[in-house]
């Protein structure tokens, strides 16, 4: 049974809508990412969920319940907010025990449950200091304890992470990932970060322009995207105009700038103008066997892998080589292309507005 | 050194000057018939501590500071919050109605409210119209009329005040506090009051230390007889020429302002040291 349905939820200000017609199920459990670029609507779904802004049109159901206009200190929801939102003049253990004290919690039950909520987030021993002296980190951790301790059955994290440097919310999704686990609550988290998307999700919303673009695992998503925008905004692809000349039982064959390449077109309709997209990790230099061959413009190091750009009679490609230990040849130098088939995928092309 | 001599020398002539003198001039001998004395004295300020007149007087203007800046929270908070939660149009327009009594002469203002407030002004005629009373409430000449004339003056440096630390104020936080459960009235108690507290202490410094010195509304709503401390300096320079005791009770004025604004401040620092950066 799913825990939270949005259905036909829609947020317009004027005549701007922030939201259209959006339908969501979240399982209970489930760890659902929002997932889009800045204006695509995701926090404004998240405020909905809980209960700050009202829905223009459409209901939500929590548990079986109509939530949609009920008052957010009615709906018992964890929150952690961007700006972590704590309460400047409480010490920790009075920001974390804040819930509790507004549910009259006697003052030794709730002593119990902020220590235990502390020490979920390993800050044990901070609860008497104040939130100016914590580090962003810690802060974040105090707002996550803030949550947890009033034992809510829905999680709502708005870009939690997005204060912290990169090495703490590496860490910070790998902690989040094994809490929610534990406690089996049901968590929305709405970011712009596709990698801490898909590294913390059970499933990913990709959001654009108010809609949902896509709804699927992270894998599925990332493999399989079913909308241009999705397509683009999660990883970094390769994009090749064509126009389909013939389709078969499980691939359709596509002119892409005077080469024919064969696509699996899984069942959907392929006709007329189209875009070819292959991953630049899919992508890989090759000798005899080549299905291209071009020049290298731009090789850059990074680390784990090389970044290539090749200039290609397809168009230029952008290949990602794994770190093998050899350097791949130098700029200038001409290689051979390979890929395979099965790595092409294929969507109509774009319309005007963007949307699929 | 040589960038800043120009403010020092404007700074210096402007108001250490003057401050100087008239602290020179505070303790010098007044005679009657002679006027004032090249010689020195102590006697101005034991007159002043001892004498039960100027005690009144200085009791009478510490109670008017302490009521005009309670009547300023009391209006002035509650005012800022319902400016701040307006929208748009509406907002720029409330904000100027409230900060317009500073930007009307004092004097005009004042009269405004000798019309209003007078035995046969615009509130006693409603009210006898009314049949509220039988006779008019008087006002004009009271503690009641100059209290209620320095608020609406000094209302709108509590606004401000609060306001700056309003705009502050992460808006998320409000919705933390209902996300935990708190009621709109709870979470505005807990979470939103304590974190405006700075704003409206400061506020009250302001309010506080422009009543007790506060001259024109006294002067012309209170009278001449219900003294306060700068009228009763005013009245000892222009009015019985003695310079020496007017001097002396500006003096002690200033003392007092600065001993009660730096207490207040010292506190305030200390007790939100720990919260606000």
């Amino acid at each position: 049974m799913t825990f939270l349905t949005l259905k036909g939820i829609s947020k317009r200000y004027g005549d701007f809508a922030a939201i259209e017609q959006i339908d969501l199920d979240v399982e209970r459990g489930e760890f659902l990412s929002l997932l889009g670029p800045s204006g695509c609507g995701k926090t404004t779904t998240l405020q909905m969920v809980a209960g700050f802004v009202t829905p223009s049109t459409g209901t939500i159901m929590l548990d079986g319940r109509d939530i949609t206009h009920e008052r957010p200190e009615k709906r018992g929801m964890g929150v952690v907010f961007q700006s972590y939102a704590l309460f400047p003049h409480m010490t920790v253990d009075g920001n974390v025990g804040f819930g509790l004290e507004m549910r009259n919690m006697k003052r030794a039950a709730r002593a119990e449950r902020v220590a235990e909520a502390l020490e979920l987030v390993r800050l044990s021993g901070l609860g008497g200091r104040y939130p100016k002296e914590l580090s962003g980190g810690q802060r974040q951790r105090v707002a996550i304890a803030r949550a947890l301790a009033m034992r809510p059955e829905l999680l709502l994290l708005d870009e939690p992470m997005s204060n912290l440097d990169a090495k703490l919310r590496e860490e910070m999704h790998i902690e989040l990932r094994a809490i929610q686990k534990r406690l089996g609550i049901t968590t929305i988290l709405v970011t712009h970060d596709q990698v801490e998307a898909m590294t913390i999700s059970d499933r990913i919303a990709v959001m654009h322009r108010g809609t949902i673009a896509q709804l699927s695992t992270p894998f599925e998503a990332y493999e399989r995207p079913e909308t241009p925008f999705a397509s683009t905004f999660l990883g970094k692809t390769n994009l090749l105009p064509g126009a389909v000349i013939r389709r078969n039982g499980r691939c359709a064959e596509v002119d892409v700038a005077g080469t024919t390449l064969k696509v699996p077109h899984e069942g959907r309709p392929a006709q007329g103008d189209v875009n070819v997209y292959i991953r630049p990790e899919k992508v890989r230099l090759a000798g005899a066997d080549a299905r291209a061959t071009g020049c290298i413009t731009t090789r850059v190091f990074v680390g784990n892998q090389w970044l290539l750009q090749v200039d290609t009679g397809l168009g230029r490609l952008s290949v990602a080589q794994p770190n093998f230990g050899a350097p791949p040849p130098e700029e200038g130098e001409h290689v051979g292309l390979v890929w395979s088939d099965d790595d092409l995928r294929m969507l109509a092309k774009e319309t005007g507005d963007g949307h699929a | 050194m040589i960038t800043i001599a120009p403010a020092l020398l404007l700074f210096g002539a402007l108001l250490l000057v003057p401050l100087v003198l008239t602290l020179v001039l505070s303790f010098h001998v007044f005679s009657d018939s002679q006027g004032t004395l090249a010689t020195y004295t102590l006697s101005n300020y034991l007159r002043v501590v001892t004498d039960p007149y100027y005690g009144a007087i200085l009791a009478r203007t510490a109670g008017l500071a302490f009521a005009v800046t309670a009547l300023c929270i009391v209006l002035g908070v509650p005012e800022t919050i319902v400016l701040a939660r307006m929208k748009r149009p509406w907002q720029s327009v409330c904000l100027l109605v409230v900060l317009g009594p500073l930007l009307i002469s004092v004097v005009v203002r004042t009269l405004g409210w000798q019309i209003l407030l007078g035995n046969n002004g615009v509130l006693n005629n409603a009210l006898q119209a009314l049949h509220l009373t039988s006779e008019p409430i008087r006002l004009v000449f009271t503690m009641t009329g100059v209290v209620i004339a320095l608020t609406h003056v000094l209302v709108p440096f509590m606004v401000m005040s609060v306001w700056a630390t309003l705009q502050k104020l992460d808006p998320q936080v409000e919705w933390a506090g209902l996300s935990l459960g708190g009621s709109p009235l709870r979470v505005f108690r807990r979470v939103v009051l304590p974190q405006i507290l700075p704003g409206v202490l400061s506020g009250s410094i302001i309010v506080f230390a422009l009543s007790a010195s506060a001259f024109a509304t006294p002067a012309l709503i209170g009278g001449r007889r219900l003294k306060v401390v700068a009228t009763a300096a005013y009245d000892e320079f222009l009015g019985t020429l003695n310079w020496p005791l007017g001097a002396t009770i500006a003096v002690l004025l200033l003392i007092a302002n600065v001993a009660i604004v730096m207490g207040c401040s010292r506190l305030a620092e200390r007790r939100f040291k720990h919260i606000f950066d």
